[in-house]
């Protein structure tokens, strides 16, 4: 075991799978050389060569499709995306062409591929360096979308996504690289080498995807979360004193359903969280899925506490981040309603 | 028959071009007049002592998330620049402070953007990479590589279609030219004879990465040649050699022959952003930059060698581009922050 920051993790996991499968091959904008912009990738192309891990020209639609074509072709691509927010000119090739490509060739191709994309606020990244947009993935079908929150489940879920024959889209919350923060942005942020998540086991090991861990056991209501919102809400649990359940998803497609339905069906209350923006968000799909599944044991509305319905702000970082305050009066409103 | 009568023309037309951008060299730097020179320098100043207040205050938490500075490239901006006239248009990337101070916007607007306040250009609500100013006809500020190259190429489209002769001054990067929308823009302005310069700021790095280590054609210039675009290589530190090569491409432009690129060969001294520390690249090569071909020291050793402005002048420039930046610096620190109601104005709703 060792105390591994995130992006000590995530390097650790692609250095785990190159070692063991000569197929991985990594790649993306300052990747190579440079080591990644969060240094994920460090030391990498030093290790295994510049035909393992290498640099691409900065050209996102380019990265995915190429990265598709090698996947067809029995390889096993981990694509850096830069910033999740640069993801966009390669939608069309996610969408179009990796997540079709199984039905559309009747089993024969698959896209065994992994985009790893840092997401998410909290570093003054204004509104090209802070979106979380993994509703756009998770409404595709033929795309899993795997966020974790911690070190271990980082590396455990990145062994699992290169090992998995479909296409992944991992997201990364680049404000928990360095330490579990809670949305108390005038507060120092515990680093992971003092959080007991950050223990990670070395070499070759898999969290599931598809499963949910519950990081809080609680009997007043259910908080469903994913990726740095489940630090909030474990600090908005423990400020209001509310006795919450919090789930941490850890993967958005496939969801894990049965989880979610044990723990509102003993709560009988939920407050869904997430850093993105409102509308269609993928708040929207949970709350659907718990009313369908769980209505009869509701004692009150389903709730949900999000980014707003604007672009992420640049000098409104924190009106806009939905931080403990925030999460906390949800949970109080829901235990009233 | 109607595709070999369509034919051959734009066969006869794709040789000529073809010609016509192999003969094209960049032209020999100007040779500029008193005044000239001490525009450039005052203008190269004033971007270069803003952007090191602008590190400063980045340094001292006033500035949050990215700031990209142009210490190094001020003769390209300040160069193209006096190739323009009123109603010419400027697009660009996130390093984007000294095109808006070329292009005449106030700095203390731009600082306190920097600073996310209310008298910032986008009122805090951009930051360093986004703001915009229609009035000097700045465009942006864009944080996505490559993404305003389509955009400079619509700008250039709404020239044409309104009937002025204004031009279109698209920059981006070494990084931004292997976008694929850049290819996309290049055909539909070649195409369609759009009034746009396309300004490659090749500074050698796309953040960490090396030119070589990311592009199969190094010479930028040639990235236009099979829409038939011409492209020249121009010294972009040198600020005459910027303005002789904008001179030529606007008038290009201005008179209905479609777009041209400019590769400015230039140099970013700092990191790609405050949080860079340029590991990827030598000391020595940064300082032998500094030494040998940087665009303000240039310029000061011709004034001072034709007698055009002796020392204590050149000090007293300095002394009023700092007192400009210090103001702008101060405003920026000083300006309140956004009402929280800010947040959902200039929504769509």
């Amino acid at each position: 075991m060792t105390r591994r920051t995130m992006i000590e993790a995530i390097r650790d996991a692609i250095d785990v799978s190159m070692d063991r499968d000569e197929k991985v091959v990594v790649f993306g904008e300052d990747v190579g050389f440079f080591g990644g912009v969060f240094r994920c990738t460090e030391g990498l192309q030093k290790k295994y060569g510049t035909h393992r891990c290498f640099d691409t020209p900065i050209s996102e639609t380019g990265i995915v499709g190429v990265a598709i074509g090698m996947g067809a072709y029995g390889l096993r691509p981990v694509a850096e995306i830069q910033f999740a927010d640069y993801v966009y000119p390669g939608y069309d090739q996610i969408v179009s062409e990796a997540a079709r490509l199984r039905h559309r060739s009747a089993g024969d191709f698959t896209a065994p591929l992994v985009i790893r994309m840092p997401c998410g606020g909290g570093i003054f990244g204004g509104q090209t360096h802070s979106q979380s947009p993994e509703a756009l993935f998770t409404h595709v079908a033929g795309l899993k979308t795997v966020i974790p929150s911690n070190p271990y489940d980082a590396k455990g879920l990145l062994i699992s996504a290169i090992e998995d024959d479909d296409p992944i889209i991992f997201l990364e919350p680049k404000r928990l690289y360095n330490g579990p923060f809670n949305g108390h942005h005038d507060q120092p942020v515990v680093p992971w080498s003092k959080h007991d998540l950050g223990e990670t086991p070395d070499g070759h090991y898999t969290v599931p995807i598809g499963k949910a861990a519950v990081r809080r056991e609680g009997s007043a209501l259910t908080v469903l979360a994913y990726g740095t919102m489940v630090h909030v809400a474990l600090t908005a649990a423990e400020e209001t004193g509310i006795d919450a359940e919090v789930i941490d998803l850890r993967t958005l497609v496939p969801l894990d359903v049965e989880t979610i339905v044990a723990s509102v069906s003993k709560t009988g209350r939920c407050v869904v969280v997430h850093e993105a923006t409102r509308t269609s968000g993928f708040g929207a799909e949970l709350a659907a899925q718990v009313q369908e599944r769980c209505f009869y044991h509701l004692e009150a509305p389903v709730l949900r506490v999000t980014g707003w319905d604007t672009p992420y702000p640049h000098a409104q970082e924190w009106n806009y981040f939905p931080g403990p305050d925030r999460v906390g009066r949800a949970l109080k409103q829901a235990m009233e309603g | 028959m109607a595709t070999a009568a369509r034919k051959a023309p734009a066969k006869s037309k794709a040789k000529s071009d073809t010609k016509l951008s192999s003969a094209l060299s960049a032209p020999a730097p100007l040779d500029f007049d008193k005044s000239q020179e001490l525009d450039a320098y005052r203008g190269m100043l004033l971007i270069r002592r803003f952007e090191e207040k602008a590190g400063q205050l980045y340094g001292m938490g006033f500035i949050g998330g990215f700031c990209h500075l142009y210490i190094g490239q001020e003769a390209v901006v300040t160069g193209l620049e006096m190739s323009l006239k009123d109603g010419d248009q400027m697009i660009t990337a996130y390093r984007d402070h000294g095109h808006m101070l070329a292009m005449d916007m106030s700095p203390r607007g731009v600082m306190a953007e920097l600073t996310g306040r209310r008298g910032g250009y986008s009122k805090g609500k951009g930051g360093s990479m986004h703001m915009f100013s229609k009035e000097k006809n700045f465009y942006g500020g864009h944080g996505i590589v490559g993404a305003q190259v389509s955009l400079g190429t619509g700008l250039a489209f709404a020239n044409r279609y309104r009937e002025n002769d204004n031009v279109c001054l698209t920059f981006f990067g070494d990084g931004a030219a292997n976008q694929g929308q850049v290819y996309e823009s290049f055909n539909m302005a070649a195409l369609w004879k759009l009034p746009v310069i396309y300004v490659i700021e090749n500074n050698r790095y796309a953040m960490g990465t090396a030119v070589s280590r990311a592009s199969a054609e190094t010479d930028f210039s040639h990235r236009g040649l099979s829409f038939k675009i011409p492209g020249i290589q121009v010294d972009g530190m040198d600020v005459r050699a910027v303005k002789a090569a904008g001179d030529m491409a606007v008038e290009w432009c201005r008179s209905g022959q479609g777009p041209m690129i400019l590769e400015m060969q230039t140099y970013r001294y700092r990191g790609h952003s405050m949080s860079d520390p340029a590991k990827y690249r030598s000391k020595d090569e940064v300082q032998k930059m500094r030494s040998e071909h940087d665009p303000i020291e240039q310029v000061k050793a011709r004034l001072i060698e034709k007698n055009w402005a002796s020392e204590d002048e050149l000090k007293a420039i300095d002394k009023e581009v700092r007192d400009i930046v210090a103001d702008a610096a101060d405003f920026a620190q000083t300006d309140p922050e956004p009402d929280a109601s800010e947040l959902w104005t200039d929504i769509v709703h």
